[in-house]
């Protein structure tokens, strides 16, 4: 064996890469060869020093909070489950009947939509993920959303008009990432979820049930808003009406 | 399409159990190829954004290569935006970085001192300087504890110029370590 090649045979050697052959070949070498003798003490020295430390960093809890909320825990997947199952099997008849397949695949959106919506409310009613961005000043909640989101939600403060502002946080809904701003009515946590293009514009506004949970709907200059809260539907309601109106062409947002 | 091969429970529970024990060394890999905390935070969640999206794709064997190859290919995404891949992936300019930085030839007969101890800190940013060709492999090897094999398919290159890369990654570093305990 030449120096050359025992220069970077070494490393294997450390390495416990190498068979019990070239093992040998390259402790024989070593052996006879000061200079390769030296350079195997000064990197077996090199991988103990570094060994002696922690060189791993640890994942903070925040970002192992945020993976956890995409993928879907066993708790929520059940019912996301049956309405992808549904969805698949609506799917396939509707590409049979072709004609239909616009409207169905669009009401199978819809529904899929919703489902993802409960489930990322329910999650976030789980402890520590209602808001990453925890304040009731809209001027604080609003710029947290730069550069993580492509877009720019209107945060607005309804504390005056009876809806807290509790704070935001970045969600997923259809595997997209969308923003959740989060208000509190007396013990109803309220999640507004904004997004472009979750599921398709809402022509007009929706008050809908799912599951116990009501959800408005609407659209307004080419973000789909979707409101869900266990608040009874007039509230609920009242809570769209006010926050529509403050985000209006007149209100600052 | 919406339909992702649909996502049952199943799927969820085994990428929960297969691939969240390994968030520690995503990050730590992370944070060695970006070198802040904000970057390797957002790259980690789109290495779990992806591999749960392409889990299908995963055809068994040890997860922690797979999941280390995705975030690799998420950095590099990163490289591109910042307008620096040219400068960090090829071998060439990576020959040069360290030609003229005379590290090289100065290693070539290397003093047989103990290294001193140097704090875990100084430590992770010796190996956080080194050129991104040479600083992937000491990673992959030296802290996630991968194989050769598992190297060269992460990085994309084949098994000896894995094990070239890191003779030369352990002697910048050994050079690197040296210089800081005289300046110290």
């Amino acid at each position: 064996m030449t120096c050359d090649e025992a220069e970077v045979m070494l490393h294997a050697l450390i390495d416990d890469e190498l068979d019990a052959g070239h093992t040998r070949d390259v402790e024989a070498h070593a052996a006879t060869c000061a200079r390769c003798a030296a350079q195997l003490a000064a990197y077996r020295d090199l991988q103990q020093a570094m060994q002696r430390n922690n060189l791993r960093y640890t994942a903070p809890a925040s970002l192992r909070r945020s993976i956890d909320r995409v993928v879907p825990s066993p708790v929520t997947t059940s019912r996301r489950t049956l309405l992808k199952g549904f969805a698949i099997g609506s799917l396939a008849s509707a590409a049979a009947a072709s004609g239909l397949t616009l409207m169905v695949m669009r009401e199978d959106q819809d529904k899929r939509i919703l489902g993802e919506a409960v489930s990322a409310h329910l999650r976030s009613l789980q402890a520590d993920h209602l808001t990453d961005v925890l304040s009731s000043d809209q001027h604080t909640v609003k710029p947290w959303f730069n550069g993580r989101i492509d877009l720019a939600p209107p945060v607005i403060d309804l504390t005056a008009q009876g809806f807290t502002l509790i704070g935001g946080r970045l969600d997923f809904i259809d595997g997209k990432p969308v923003a959740a701003i989060v208000y509190r009515r007396r013990v109803h946590v309220i999640n507004l979820f904004v997004a472009q293009g979750i599921g398709t514009p809402v022509a007009l506004p929706r008050l809908e049930s799912v599951q116990g949970f009501n959800v408005r709907r609407w659209t307004d200059q080419g973000l789909n808003f979707l409101a869900i809260s266990d608040l009874n539907r007039d509230e609920l309601e009242e809570f769209a009406a006010k926050f529509e109106r403050a985000a209006g062409p007149a209100g600052a947002t | 399409m919406a339909y992702e091969g649909g996502v049952d429970r199943n799927k969820a529970e085994r990428f929960r159990l297969g691939a969240l024990p390994y968030l520690d060394d995503v990050y730590t890999l992370a944070r060695y190829l970006l070198r802040n905390n904000a970057d390797a935070e957002d790259a980690a969640q789109e290495c779990y954004l992806r591999a749960f999206r392409h889990f299908e794709t995963f055809r068994g064997g040890p997860i922690k290569p797979w999941l280390l190859a995705i975030l690799r290919n998420v950095c590099r995404a990163e490289y591109a935006r910042r307008s620096m891949l040219a400068a960090t992936l090829s071998d060439d300019l990576d020959e040069a970085e360290c030609a003229s930085a005379g590290l090289w030839s100065e290693t070539q007969s290397p003093e047989a001192e103990t290294l001193q101890r140097l704090d875990g800190e100084t430590v992770q940013r010796l190996i956080a300087q080194l050129p991104q060709a040479f600083r992937e492999v000491i990673v992959l090897r030296e802290v996630n504890d991968l194989s050769y094999r598992e190297i060269a398919d992460v990085t994309e290159v084949p098994v000896g110029t894995v094990m070239s890369r890191l003779a030369r990654g352990r002697a910048l570093l050994r050079a690197a370590w040296l210089a800081e305990e005289k300046g110290s």
